[in-house]
């Protein structure tokens, strides 16, 4: 006998809007559905009503948590359309928050990741040093979250001598606690206990099914942007690319840890090699007619910028592909055959971002779809039409 | 007599429901933030719950999606008498950069009614904070 349990939206382990159906037999998964689209507000469609400059805030706006990565992301795509050579010390300014976002958003899930394992102190701790990073952010862009700190051709904040000496000490700091959760991670028998052999993701499922970011670095596959096709900065700096051989949450776990030692070695030799000139060079208001791509390895995994210019000052199309759309498959294969009180934790380690993902996904709730052709604009009427003929099981249809 | 100590336990320990409409993320890390040991508001007796069953107060990031409508309205009938609604972030307010996109009701009040509004893209957490201690002096 099997039931199917619903999860979500509103869910304690959800921390923002997403279903999941689970058809369970007993504690053990044999199903798993997503439902999307609680959080689907349209940014694509709404890029092509703003300016180029505009619509650095937009997609600054598509996440809150790797708010630089898109930022940054559409940015680079855009010069490119322009053919714009940002100055070198614009260029590491840019980099430089870059890798703190990774710092802040790392330590943000090493402490969700202890809270779903029952391990609340860790929790607190990661939060707190979270506050250092923080503050050095808010120093630099005096922001905490949305830095606005990006423009297309460079950089629009400087830094001085005394933030360079400020952000030096933060990251020693830092270094020191993380190299503690590192010895905290290997020595505390429960936790590795509880994460160790839980969301299993083999090196061959994690490439079939196009893995991306620490899941995939997690499985052995050793797959970063950074490293394969180097952009701007990244080929003049000495980092090394973490993988884990364990295909667990404790890998991705390990990962992780691994991955902000890297940044902080990243961010000390940004910061003593800042080359002196101008931070930004002056854009022109309209771009030729053309497209770009361009390719970002944010917190998650691999980010994707599509933008296609008709020669007008706002873009004709621009298409996101986020990290978390692209680690859903492997996420439906990690909780199958696992169990119910794992859920939460697994799916945690993907470092779910909902808010990135729910973009270009076409969702049509079979509840209330007759309610939706009443009400809905024309797009989501047409979406309605074409997923009724979709082979997909269940409702959610990813476009590609 | 009864309404003097219910009046008491409310103000002295208000429990909250963080719900999540649609936002980008950036107004609910720093509601997360603002429960973490730099902010702490844990100390002045709030406490995060998982269930609107069992919350008083209501904090709302985002603009409403018209796909969660329904639920955001679903959950605030679940929440029992008196409950109070705080709208954190601008897009909360009034839909701040997403206004105009096509599945955007722009702000929270658009749907349920809204008691409290803590501006910011995103808010503080001291200004969430504050949003709650204000909330609360109006009790």
């Amino acid at each position: 006998m099997s039931f199917e349990i619903p999860i979500g939206p509103q869910h304690p382990a959800l921390k923002e809007p997403i279903s999941l159906r689970m058809t369970v037999d007993g504690e053990v998964i044999t199903g798993v559905d997503i439902r999307l689209g609680y959080n689907h507000r349209g940014v694509e469609k709404l890029a092509e009503q703003k300016t180029w400059i505009q619509n650095i805030y937009l997609t600054e706006r598509i996440c809150g948590i790797c708010s630089h990565s898109h930022a940054t992301c559409y940015v680079q795509a855009v010069e490119k359309l322009m053919e714009l050579l940002p100055p070198r010390r614009g260029l590491y300014i840019r980099y430089l928050v870059s890798e703190l976002e990774r710092v802040h958003s790392h330590l943000l899930w090493l402490g969700v990741a202890g809270h779903e394992a029952g391990f609340d102190s860790f929790f607190m701790y990661t939060w707190r040093d979270r506050e250092i990073v923080m503050d050095l952010l808010e120093m630099i862009s005096g922001n905490r979250v949305h830095y606005a700190i990006n423009t297309i051709g460079g950089v629009r904040r400087d830094i001085d001598e005394g933030q360079k000496a400020k952000i030096l000490e933060g990251v020693a700091t830092l270094r020191k606690r993380s190299e503690y959760y590192f010895a905290i991670g290997a020595n505390e028998p429960s936790f590795v206990a509880r994460i160790a052999g839980v969301g299993m993701l083999s090196k061959e499922q994690a490439v079939s099914l196009c893995a991306v970011g620490p899941v995939a670095r997690a499985s052995g596959v050793a797959r970063d942007v950074r490293k394969e096709d180097p952009y701007a900065v990244y080929d003049e700096l000495d980092f090394e690319l973490c993988t884990a051989d364990s295909c667990d949450v404790l890998g991705r776990v390990v990962v992780r840890v691994k991955e902000l030692l890297e940044s902080y070695k990243m961010i000390e030799q940004m910061v003593r090699n800042l080359p002196d000139g101008d931070i930004a060079v002056k854009a022109p208001r309209k771009a030729k007619p053309g497209e770009a791509v361009s390719r970002y390895e944010a917190p998650r995994g691999e980010n994707i910028h599509y933008v296609k210019s008709s020669g007008a000052d706002k873009p004709e199309r621009l298409k996101v592909r986020a990290p978390t759309l692209g680690n859903y498959p492997a996420t439906i294969e990690m909780l199958k055959k696992g169990f119910i009180a794992d859920i939460p934790l697994i799916f945690a380690a993907i470092d779910p971002c909902i808010c990135c993902a729910e973009r270009a996904v076409t969702l049509v709730d079979a509840a209330n779809g007759a309610e939706s052709i009443v009400r809905m604009s024309e797009l989501r009427r047409r979406a309605l039409a074409r997923a009724k003929n979709a082979p997909v099981k269940g409702n959610a249809v990813w476009p590609f | 007599m009864l309404n003097k100590l219910t009046r008491w336990s409310r103000i002295k320990s208000p429990w909250i429901l963080h719900l999540n409409s649609g936002a980008c993320n950036a107004c609910d890390i720093e509601i997360v933030a603002a429960l973490t040991p730099r902010f702490d508001v844990e100390r002045f007796g709030v406490l995060l719950k998982a269930t609107p069953r069992h919350a008083d107060v209501i904090i709302a990031s985002g603009p409403v999606t018209r796909q969660i409508r329904d639920r955001i309205v679903r959950i605030y009938e679940q929440t029992p008498n008196p409950k109070f609604v705080i709208a954190v972030g601008a897009c909360a307010m009034s839909g701040c950069v997403y206004r105009g996109a096509y599945n955007i009701m722009g702000g929270i009040d658009q749907v349920i009614p809204v008691d409290m509004y803590v501006p910011g893209c995103p808010a503080r957490p001291d200004a969430i904070v504050d949003g709650v201690v204000k909330l609360l002096g109006k009790l």
